[in-house]
């Protein structure tokens, strides 16, 4: 990697862990309906809101009953996204007339946005109107990630409490999340971006006289070309910051018009961990001992780094298939170099490398290059990010309240060693909340392996895969780690707009986001009950580097051991038959 | 349930308003007051005439123009409806005949120019309207291009030192030069 590279890897994360604690405190205020700078604006929409669907501020919940609104909630969006789609023909905003999107197609976008994954199974500017993009897919950009965040705000609630029936109200803290968080900081954002020449607009797609003209694929003249417009620079600061990834365009971030410079890529970079990151110290400030929040994310970061590391190196060097060619991949101030199949030019390889880690690290899914044209390893890091079960830093509320199941388990298996009942934060951990935490686990592994192993062995499974041998493996492998896992990003070389895949990963979103956010509310529920019990010298302090390491090791060894067999038939043994033909 | 299931309807229509109506709007508002421009898409306008986007990029590959990244957009390229990366794997075959076939046409055009050719140019963008070449890339193609139109090659590396942007702040991203803009810069020059 060039020394510029580090420079810009070290000046980002610099930036982001400078914003954590001023976020995450302000978070914290605000799940605990304390005033905050904001009040005064959105403390009286706040009320309105409150008035409006007859709830009131002070009336908590248990966790079943926050359960059931949690469902009811995202099943409703669900449902609007899917109708919104089926008659989008019928419906205003639709300047390029676009009709009504397939069922199949419908329904896996429906799930996809509801369920915070936001995979693209569409091309964004050839199918979706503005209409669709604003009020359905916007619309669940920010209320899924408010979703997320609640049901974290509502396990912490469990830690921190004792002997409490309730754990909050879920009509609060989505709420509170979008208004007080999510909108502010993606309205600040937006001007940044339109400032940096990503379009705002309702006009019809723009069409061009080329300076030279060319030819399509039937060697027919082509001397215009259409430019695809549209509302994006209000979708894509939520995009980021709600840890989505669905894009406006096809491309996502790698489009122009969706990332047109390097400033707007670190913004959106920034915008990718930013919650994720500060959460780590609300939940801190949220438990009284924000040392828990710093562990946490020493934690994440441990894993981020050599992971980044580890990406970077490998895509500075394109395939010596084009090398030997007589190209040069020198990095040079005057040139990206290294791999720069499906990677743009005003990115290069640090910023490609680093939002690759970055996206699949958290459960965000959007992309500003081509995974499916990376490096064997460079393309095995965002997909065992993915499998890790998307905790190292993971979605918005979602990667948190993982990395917190973890950290449970962390402290039983600590508590196997030396024989004595475990204990997180003050509560005891016991049988209930360790088959909550494995079920946590294991779904959402277990629908990748079931999903992948279905999809290689039929025939419509087959079909959608684009490049041959263990690297088309991958592209399926990487399709079902995506779903089951509520990322969103792909080796989007695999066709996925057909029934087959339409269905099955609309499926594994489903499993991988709610048989998961419902064990983590039971845990929430238990947690809550429970007595605190006053630390003994027996007690294993969660605060110190021993846990870091040893968090880190579960979360590792449970990533291995699930992922290491799937894993050696696709990115693995490519990058083995790679190395030999370079010889 | 029914009681939960009515205030689950009303919340989502309450915020839809808010995130998926007002806000949308609003940015939208500000938009075109503060950056016009670059709301409506960047549009490079001639004569009356829109020619292109500062931002999107356009196929060249007449040996008088700077040509820019592969485009792997079908059904042809640059397509600035359809956005598409090549998706091609390292290990696939096909991924070498695309950038063969342009390094073929880059000797072919300037059969004397034996350096070797930077990546950039021979590869599909991420995109495929990659508006963008290294510096590299542009100053590989100097020679030919100011052969072609009887240039000066010191006047025409000028020229394309002038349209080299920087990275953002010193540092942040990748050196470029944008090859619209430097082949209309081109055509005006005289």
């Amino acid at each position: 990697m060039s020394a510029s590279g580090l420079a810009q890897i070290v000046l980002y994360l610099v930036v982001l862990l400078l914003l954590v604690k001023p976020l995450g405190g302000y978070m914290a205020r605000t799940y605990e309906g304390q005033p905050t700078l904001l009040s005064r604006l959105l403390g009286p929409l706040e009320r309105l809101i409150y008035r409006a669907i007859g709830v009131r501020a002070e009336d908590e919940m248990n966790w079943k009953t926050y359960a059931l609104a949690m469902l009811l909630f995202n099943g409703t969006g669900l449902v609007v996204v899917y109708v919104l789609q089926r008659v989008q023909g019928s419906l205003p905003l639709n300047p390029q007339a676009l009709g009504a999107i397939t069922p199949d197609s419908s329904f896996n976008t429906a799930v996809s946005f509801a369920t915070n994954t936001n995979w693209q199974g569409y091309g964004g500017e050839s199918t979706m109107s503005y209409f669709t993009q604003m009020v359905g897919l916007s619309v669940q950009n920010f209320v899924s990630a408010a979703s997320g965040m609640a049901v974290l705000v509502a396990l912490i609630r469990g830690l921190s409490r004792k002997t409490s029936e309730t754990i909050g109200s879920f009509w609060v803290d989505l709420t509170r999340s979008a208004l007080y968080i999510l909108l502010p900081l993606s309205f600040v954002m937006a001007i940044v971006l339109v400032s940096q020449g990503v379009v705002q607009t309702f006009a019809p797609y723009q069409t061009a006289t080329l300076l030279q003209s060319t030819q399509d694929s039937n060697g027919k003249a082509i001397v215009e070309q259409v430019i695809a417009l549209g509302p994006a620079a209000s979708q894509i600061p939520i995009k980021q910051l709600g840890t989505n990834g669905g894009g406006f365009f096809n491309v996502n971030s790698a489009h122009p018009f969706e990332n047109p410079t390097p400033f707007s890529n670190f913004v959106q970079l920034l915008a990718i961990l930013l919650i994720p990151a500060s959460l780590c110290y609300t939940f801190g400030k949220m438990v009284k001992d924000t040392r828990q929040g710093w562990a946490v994310l020493s934690v994440m970061l441990v894993v981020f780094i050599p992971m980044l590391s580890l990406c970077a190196s490998q895509e500075s060097h394109a395939p010596s298939s084009i090398t030997s060619l007589g190209v040069t991949d020198a990095m040079s101030a005057l040139a990206p170099g290294g791999n720069m199949e499906g990677k743009e030019v005003r990115f290069g390889i640090a910023n490609s490398a680093m939002w690759a880690v970055a996206t699949t690290a958290a459960s965000n899914g959007s992309v500003n290059a081509m995974h499916d044209s990376f490096t064997p390893l460079g393309g095995l890091v965002p997909m065992w990010l993915i499998q890790l079960g998307e905790i190292i830093f993971g979605g918005v509320g979602s990667g948190l309240y993982g990395m917190l199941v973890f950290a449970i388990l962390a402290v039983f298996v600590a508590g196997l060693m030396v024989g004595r009942t475990p204990e997180y934060l003050g509560k005891k951990i016991e049988a209930f909340e360790i088959k909550m935490a494995s079920l946590v686990i294991l779904v959402p592994s277990a629908t990748v392996l079931v999903g992948t192993a279905i999809a290689v062995v039929v025939g419509a499974g087959k079909r959608g895969v684009l490049n041959p041998g263990p690297h088309g493996f991958s592209e399926v492998l990487y399709a079902f780690s995506s779903a089951a896992n509520n990322n969103g990003s792909a080796f989007a070389g695999l066709s996925t707009n057909t029934p087959f895949y339409n269905t099955a990963l609309g499926v594994a979103m489903f499993f991988g986001r709610f048989w998961v956010k419902i064990p983590v509310l039971a845990l929430a529920g238990a947690l809550a009950r429970k007595k605190r019990v006053p630390p003994s010298p027996g007690t294993l302090p969660t605060h110190t580097p021993l846990f870091v390491v040893m968090l880190v090791g579960v979360i590792v060894i449970v990533g291995a051991l699930t992922f290491i067999p799937a894993l050696a038939l696709g990115p693995i043994v490519e990058h083995l038959t790679f190395a030999a033909g370079a010889k | 349930m029914l009681i939960q299931l009515r205030t689950a309807i009303v919340t989502l229509l309450l915020l839809t308003l808010l995130t998926g109506v007002a806000y949308p709007i609003a940015v939208t508002g500000i938009a075109k007051l503060a950056f016009a421009s670059r709301a409506n898409g960047s549009l490079v306008v001639r004569n009356g005439r829109v020619v292109g986007s500062h931002l999107i990029g356009q196929s060249f590959d007449d040996p008088k123009y700077f040509w820019g990244r592969i485009s792997a957009t079908s059904p042809m390229p640059y397509n600035a409806s359809a956005s598409s990366g090549s998706n091609l794997g390292p290990s696939n075959s096909a991924l070498v005949d695309p950038s063969k076939a342009r390094v073929d046409a880059l000797r072919a055009a300037d059969p004397t120019n034996r350096a070797p050719i930077p990546i950039d140019l021979v590869t599909a963008s991420a995109s495929g309207l990659d508006p963008h070449i290294s510096p590299s890339a542009a100053h590989y193609q100097v020679p030919r291009v100011a052969r072609i139109r009887g240039l000066d090659e010191a006047r025409l590396q000028a020229l394309v030192d002038a349209l080299t942007e920087p990275p953002d702040f010193v540092l942040i991203g990748e050196p470029r030069v944008n090859v619209l803009e430097l082949n209309l810069a081109l055509d005006g020059l005289k």
